[in-house]
């Protein structure tokens, strides 16, 4: 049975006119994610943009207990809600973890493997918009490179960091990417994740207009691009055996793919990417593929716990 | 038993649901001892064995703000690197208990007992005791979350005992029986708004400054309110258990001393043996403890040492350039008296150099010289190595 | 009636937690229902909610929308248009 548009919940779990930019992609995830979960979700938010849209006390844009909690803690702290609602006897209720880029990547990196290896039941959402986006768009390790941010003016030097791989290598029960242009997608995978005890980590890829430069409305489009020039690939790992999910698939074939420049000529924070970045972001990709490959011919990559 | 089994059997006989701590010496044998508790199903608890201090304290925040009764333990370092943490339970008013078992800060690395540590946090909106004996310590982590769930409190609690002295150091040790306690301490009343998704809320999101200095100001005002709490639960505890600890300040021959030792934790026994020893010698001591540190209890130790002629303060801590930070309260506490008795501050034990009966007579004798020099006077300070 | 906060900082979920957002706007859309599909790709995609689901149609609250455009980008049948403000 193909999940439809007009099957997910009309409800909204994720208020509007909260304090997001115009075209904001967490906003965006948001919606879709509560509407996935349902009413019986608790989040987690460490510091980031996810913070801010909630809105200033007394209002929040949340309709789901919320905690909000330090940068580094997310994983921990919802370890620990997991913990409390196992001891209490609560079994419907799944913590959501939404944090960005930073707090997983960088500051929450320690909390994100130690509730990884505990295999901790949660389900965490990396929304990644590639940069500290709310302290004003400095270089994450998730920033790609020969992008602009305020900290890497010229260009960044270094490649981007490989999350879903690193979760991947903690042999958790679920691993998963996903893109915002593909939102049916991104609901089947976190009720999946929903469905499976132990640790769930999905990232999903945030295109950011005023980080990322460009219009408010491409948004989507910029998310589109990513997947159809191979630049982003849509995938999971369940218990281990690795399947390429139905949006990435057309694009295994190299000349399906549309021409990269599409992807980076649509955004500002490309503009002055040198040819030997470029050189290394294509040289990237060609890497993720060819990975896609071989773990496609393995199959189970590692034995679920 | 030792001062860390006591703490452990503490937890365990208040039936805590969480524990999540990170070794660090001279804490682990706590943690071990809950551990073991678990697996051989005497305490019925979900353990989150982290990879850090920072994320210890997170997931009993987490645990706590999903309604379940938190505990972890820690010392020194490990403390400081909860540091964020720490205010943030105190500030998000989460009950629960941690124990410290105070121990110096590196550089040089040491192991041994200080009180820098857990007076480092002394701003974080923690209620915090210092116990000087084992038994102290099991009894205090039952009065602990009596006083910290009080819905009127709402304030986490910690609980300090000296590295080795207490932690290690074993003792006979009395063990309440489990359905005393449980008639003594209501079941968990962490309010858990975690649990709620039928009325959802969000837990501190920006809050302009219109609103936030507000939320500072009642946590204030319960700290004020947990003064007279602990002397409550304290009385109480007595009448359940026939022990009491002096509620705020534990006072030592004090009725008709005219000097007075002031100290917290274990060199307070030190100092009941010095004052012993120097009643002989005609000298009129008297011990007050300093059980409670925070809330500072400013009243407790006006009434007890207003009409005093000298007060000696042996702080087992430092804050540079300030000296000893439980003499810097103390005088800060009884300022506005008409006649306030001669405050002498002395600096001893750091790095858990022993301090002994005779240094705290020598303290006693040189305060009833009435120096009247503001500097702390350091103990037992090897002049042959500067 | 001024609110009294308690102890914790507990915020409740509210519309417009950034305030009258539809000031933000300098263009708003505009739904030719004519062209409108009912596929619902602009419901599914708006950061604010504020396509709603209609019986035939689909209809713009215009209450919080900014007027970022993604719903005249995704639109299939470009049954929506960007409209200047004032």
């Amino acid at each position: 049975m193909v999940l439809k548009i007009k099957d997910l919940p009309n409800e909204e779990y994720w208020l509007g006119g909260n304090p997001s930019c115009h075209g904001c992609p967490a906003s965006i995830g948001l919606r879709i994610a509560l509407k996935a979960l349902g009413p019986k979700t608790i989040m987690v938010v460490p510091a980031g943009c996810a913070t801010i849209i909630q809105g200033a006390f007394p209002k929040t844009s949340a309709r789901v207990p919320l905690l909000n909690i330090a940068f580094a803690a997310a994983s921990s702290s919802a370890s620990g809600v997991a913990a409390a609602l196992e001891q209490r006897g609560i079994k419907d209720v799944s913590v959501l973890v939404w944090a960005g880029d930073g707090a997983t990547s960088d500051i929450g990196m320690a909390s994100l493997s130690g509730a990884a290896e505990r295999n901790a039941n949660i389900i965490y959402v990396c929304y990644d918009n590639e940069a500290y986006m709310n302290t004003g768009i400095q270089r994450s390790s998730s920033t790609p490179i020969g992008a602009w941010t305020t900290t890497t003016v010229t260009g960044k030097m270094e490649g981007k960091k490989d999350l879903p791989s690193i979760m991947m290598m903690h042999h958790v029960p679920y691993v998963a990417t996903a893109s915002l242009a593909f939102p049916l997608d991104f609901v089947e995978k976190l009720r999946k994740a929903a469905r499976i005890q132990g640790f769930k980590y999905i990232h999903l890829q945030a295109p950011c207009p005023p980080g990322w430069k460009f219009s408010s409305e491409k948004t989507i489009e910029v998310g589109r691009l990513a997947v159809q020039t191979g630049s982003w690939i849509v995938y999971e790992v369940e218990d281990g055996v690795y399947r390429l999910s139905t949006p990435s698939l057309p694009f295994v074939n190299k000349d399906r793919r549309k021409p990269i420049e599409l992807y980076l000529r649509a955004q500002g924070r490309f503009a002055k990417m040198t040819e030997d970045e470029r050189g290394r972001f294509m040289a990237a990709i060609e890497e993720n593929w060819t990975a896609v490959a071989n773990n496609q011919k393995t199959g189970r990559i590692f034995s679920s716990r | 038993m030792s001062g860390n089994y006591a703490i452990a059997y503490g937890a365990a006989l208040s039936r805590v649901e969480l524990v999540s701590a990170y070794p660090i010496t001279p804490q682990t044998s706590v943690v071990e001892k809950l551990s073991e508790l678990v697996d051989t199903d005497r305490l019925r608890a979900k353990l989150v064995r982290v990879e850090s201090e920072h994320s210890a304290l997170a997931a009993c925040i987490g645990g706590a703000s999903a309604g379940a009764r938190c505990f972890t333990a820690t010392s020194s370092h490990g403390l400081l690197f909860m540091n964020e943490m720490v205010f943030w339970a105190g500030y998000a008013r989460l009950p629960m208990v941690m124990a410290v078992i105070t121990r110096s800060i590196g550089p040089p690395w040491g192991i041994w007992s200080e009180h820098t540590d857990i007076l480092a946090q002394r701003d974080t909106g923690w209620i915090t005791l210092m116990v000087q004996t084992n038994q102290e310590a099991l009894d205090s982590v039952i009065q602990a979350y009596m006083i910290a769930e009080d819905p009127d409190i709402l304030l986490p609690t910690m609980i300090g005992l000296d590295a080795f002295i207490v932690s290690h150091t074993a003792v006979p040790v009395d063990v309440p029986e489990q359905e005393a306690v449980d008639s003594f301490l209501p079941e968990n009343r962490v309010p858990g708004f975690l649990l709620d998704t039928d009325e959802p809320k969000t837990m501190g999101n920006l809050t302009y400054p219109e609103w936030n200095m507000e939320f500072r100001y009642l946590a204030e005002e319960a700290m004020k309110k947990a003064e007279s709490k602990i002397v409550e639960v304290d009385r109480k505890f007595q009448k359940a258990f026939g022990r009491s600890y002096g509620g705020l300040v534990e006072l030592y021959r004090m009725e008709d001393a005219k000097y007075a030792v002031v100290a917290a934790g274990a060199h307070a026994g030190e100092a009941m043996e010095a004052v012993d020893q120097l009643r002989s010698q005609g000298i009129d001591a008297g011990v007050a403890r300093i059980r409670v540190l925070r809330p500072f209890p400013k009243d407790a130790l006006r009434s007890a040492l207003g009409n005093l002629k000298g007060v000696a303060v042996i702080d087992r801590d430092i804050s540079l350039g300030l000296g000893g930070i439980i003499r810097a309260e103390l005088t800060s506490a009884l300022y506005g008296l008409k006649r306030p008795p001669h405050v002498k501050g002395f600096i001893a034990g750091l790095g858990g150099r022993d301090i002994t009966v005779e240094d705290v007579k020598n303290a006693i004798l040189v305060t009833t010289r009435s120096v009247e020099e503001g500097q702390d006077e350091w103990i037992d300070l090897r002049e042959e190595i500067l | 009636m001024t609110l009294k906060i308690k102890a914790v900082p507990f915020s409740t979920p509210t519309l417009g937690s950034g305030g009258d957002t539809s000031s933000w706007r300098t263009e708003r859309p505009v739904l030719d229902e004519a062209k409108c599909i009912n596929c619902l790709f602009c419901w599914m995609y708006c950061p604010e909610g504020s396509i709603l689901r209609g019986e035939k149609v689909v209809y713009i609250d215009y209450q919080y929308c900014k007027g970022c455009g993604i719903c005249m980008n995704e639109c299939p049948p470009k049954a929506i248009t960007m409209v200047k403000e004032g």
